[in-house]
């Protein structure tokens, strides 16, 4: 396959980036879309070009890493996908691809489609956590949990903390990542004990860090790599509810 | 030690399964017969990740641990043997960093990216345990590597990773290739059920599809070597789960593994409830690394290694869900104890980053970067990886052999020249540079491949995840040499080039009595 490629460059934060033009002369339909990226930058290189900056890690779809908006929806537009495991047998010969980096003003460019998202761990040192010490505490088994509980908990706690759902927002909005975190500990014993505080920290350190509200748009759901579904967003109000009145 | 993590993990929030009791569920899990196992969905380590990163969380919060994100330790630094702190580089400045300590810990991970392709994040290398080895700590057992049978095999050369698919899959999935050679060509459903071998049942009855990794790897090898892999290259083999959707019905599968069969799906395009996967062993796990001693501290006072950097817990060979046990371990149980010990003997904040230690450190750091800047030559970095991780998985890799690895070693220093006369590297260091890191870390790499293969030929038996094929069975099966290597190599570098010093630790059984375990 041939491609064209229009892949936003940008020297930091400061800078004001543009959009450049790369062909990619041959993608084999069976590449991952970073291993095609692979390929542009190993051509970029051997000319003695600068090469296209890009998070990255696992590459199995698990560590939240990878972070571009293509043809502009975060992470490509496949259900359920991460940049890295979107193959290139989605996108025909002769297509033109734009890709950008996460668009949200709480996460700087650091390079071209490289971004910053230390608001997110502000969110998660907030309270995205049980406040249990190291040693000392009881048996698994002594506080039994009910299978849907469980479930529940697990389904939320799928989240990678890729940032997409701020990507996708309209408004910035953190609240799928805060209301996965905030519910998959709200249910559990272990963490119902500081639920409340728990809650009101998080959302204010959304607040501060630059994340808008909610407006319903349930693109955070849409592009989520990971299917968190956005009822975790009216958990996290709830839970934000009952802190405020008790 | 692993009760008290599960007991952790969940008073931490790990959503552990649970069965309709409300008690944690149990599951079987490779090189097990028993269910014994905790797990979170397909995704347990996963999950144990976010529950001690939440736990960093809070200590961040409380102002205990302060993090520096983007940094690459590019030295140890050590003063009158002692390890007194690290030279990092900050990758999105270039600014080169002192940083001062009254004990150093690396928990940096493992070193199987030398093979190129593996199942490891793309950023996994060696380069801190390698820097802290060119300051002298020793680094024990390097040529015992496990690679793991579930992952999805290569599609291609342009391949930059492989997957690993939750071991869990062999719970219920059978592996088997077609019996005749000429059958491999054939969609799977066409091969009729007396047409098929399912070896590791065939190999091994009592073990079958949940033999060890390193024995189930091999038994895939065999039965490619002997033209009747399948799928692209021939390098594959079945695991199917016909069975168990039969007995246990498609929905019972998909809550196990369903995200498994997903993944599997946008990989291959190929629709595991209807047809079998195909797996093929991929490098995943380094069982040796740093030297350290029950304390967890290397042979250079003041440095601690954990995790899989360190060589230690799993001997030559690791089963399933352990490296999880051992992270954890290390980290919560063992060093918070033992580094005390350390610590009330030594005078906090003797060595500042002011000492010139530090000043020389980085003026190194700095020119080894200068250095790889300046080649200017005509191949990139990831061109030499893939070289490099060539030779390593073809003669360094699941059978190693005399001839093999003698081969190896006058490869790995060829390339290392050529690398270091022709790489191009290009940009600066005072930018965001990934070009400039993964130079960096090829340059370990190179190092340590060759030590890696030392070991490997020093080592005249096979062991756990060291197979050499001069030492098997007559049906195939590991041969170990109590007699002459009971002990753990433990490798001093001297430069590269030379020869490096081989230092032994020898194995004592006290209580057990040292035998062949069959999985027959």
């Amino acid at each position: 396959m041939k491609l064209k490629l229009h892949i936003w460059r940008q020297n930091g934060p400061n800078d004001k980036g543009k959009l450049e033009t790369i062909d990619a002369p041959n993608v084999s339909p069976d590449q991952s879309f970073l291993e095609m990226l692979d390929d542009v930058n190993q051509a970029l290189a051997i000319e003695g070009k600068d090469v296209v900056a890009f998070d990255h890690d696992c590459r199995e779809g698990i560590c939240g890493m990878c972070s571009q908006v293509i043809n502009g929806v975060p992470h490509g537009g496949q259900e359920r996908t991460t940049v890295c495991q979107l193959h290139m047998r989605k996108f025909k010969d002769g297509d033109e691809i734009f890709i950008e980096p996460w668009k949200a003003r709480a996460f700087p460019v650091i390079k071209d489609l490289v971004v910053d998202r230390d608001g997110l761990e502000k969110i998660m040192q907030a309270g995205g956590y049980t406040s249990c010490h190291t040693g000392g505490v009881a048996d698994g088994n002594a506080l039994p949990i009910g299978k849907p509980i469980a479930d529940y908990s697990m389904d939320a706690a799928e989240c990678i903390g890729c940032g997409a759902c701020v990507a996708s927002c309209p408004n910035s909005s953190a609240m799928l990542f805060t209301g996965a975190k905030v519910a998959q500990l709200a249910v559990l014993p272990q963490g119902k004990i500081e639920a409340q505080r728990r809650v009101m920290a998080m959302t204010e350190a959304a607040k501060e860090n630059g994340f808008g509200n909610c407006s319903n748009h349930y693109e955070c759901q849409a592009s989520c790599p990971k299917g968190v579904d956005v009822k975790f967003i009216a958990k996290l109000n709830r839970e934000y509810m009952k802190a405020l009145v008790t | 030690m692993s009760n008290n993590i599960i007991d952790q993990c969940v008073a931490q929030g790990v959503p552990f399964a649970r069965d309709y009791a409300g008690y944690l569920d149990n599951r079987s899990f490779g090189g097990a017969q028993v269910s014994r196992t905790f797990y979170a969905r397909g995704q347990t380590g996963q999950q144990l990740l976010l529950g001690a990163y939440s736990a960093l969380s809070r200590q961040v919060k409380a102002g205990t641990v302060k993090l520096f994100e983007r940094r690459e330790m590019l030295d140890l630094v050590v003063v009158d043997g002692v390890a007194r702190g690290i030279t990092c580089r900050n990758m999105v400045t270039g600014e080169i960093e002192s940083h001062w300590g009254d004990a150093v810990i690396l928990a940096t991970g493992g070193y199987v990216n030398v093979f190129y392709l593996s199942t490891n994040a793309m950023g996994c290398s060696v380069t801190a345990a390698w820097k802290a080895a060119r300051k002298g700590a020793y680094m024990a057992n390097p040529c015992y590597t496990q690679i793991h049978p579930t992952c999805i095999p290569q599609h291609g050369d342009q391949q930059s990773k492989l997957t690993l698919m939750s071991e869990s899959l062999r719970n219920d999935g059978r592996c088997w290739v077609p019996k005749k050679a000429e059958d491999c060509e054939k969609p799977a459903g066409d091969i009729s059920e007396d047409d098929r071998d399912y070896f590791l049942e065939r190999k091994y009855p009592s073990f079958g599809n949940l033999a060890p990794r390193d024995i189930a790897s091999r038994a895939a090898k065999e039965q490619c070597d002997d033209e009747r892999g399948v799928g692209p290259g021939k390098r594959g083999v079945y695991l199917d789960f016909a069975d168990s959707i039969n007995r246990l019905s498609e929905d019972t599968i998909r809550e196990r593994y369903g995200n498994l069969f997903e993944m599997y799906e946008k990989i291959t395009d190929e629709n595991a409830y209807k047809q079998p996967m195909r797996i093929y062993p991929a490098p995943h796990y380094s069982m040796g690394g740093l030297w350290v001693d029950y304390n967890c501290m290397s042979n250079v006072p003041g440095l601690f290694v954990l995790g899989e950097a360190n060589f230690s817990v799993h001997g030559a060979n690791r089963l399933g869900a352990s490296a999880l046990m051992q992270g954890l371990a290390d980290g919560y149980f063992v060093i918070p104890y033992t580094i005390a010990g350390y610590l009330a003997g030594v005078k906090p904040g003797e060595v500042k980053d002011d000492h010139e230690a530090f000043k020389q450190s980085a003026d190194d750091v700095k020119a080894d970067i200068d250095k790889l800047l300046s080649i200017n030559g005509t191949k990139t970095p990831s061109e030499f990886h893939r070289e490099l991780g060539k030779i390593m998985w073809e003669k360094v890799g699941m059978a190693r052999s005399d001839e093999s690895l003698k081969e190896a070693l006058k490869l790995i220093p060829a390339l290392r020249d050529e690398f270091w006369k022709n790489v191009k590297v290009v940009g600066t260091n005072e930018q965001f540079n990934q070009e400039l890191e993964n130079a960096g870390r090829l340059a370990d790499f190179f190092e340590f491949a060759e030590i890696l293969t030392k070991d490997a030929l020093n080592r005249e038996e096979s062991c756990g995840g060291h197979f050499r094929t001069e030492h098997q069975t007559d049906d195939g099966e590991a041969m170990r040499n109590d007699e002459d290597f009971c002990y753990v190599a433990a490798w001093e570098f001297k430069g590269a080039g030379v020869e490096p010093e081989l230092h032994k630790e020898p194995l004592k059984f006290d209580n057990v009595k040292l035998a062949v375990r069959s999985y027959k």
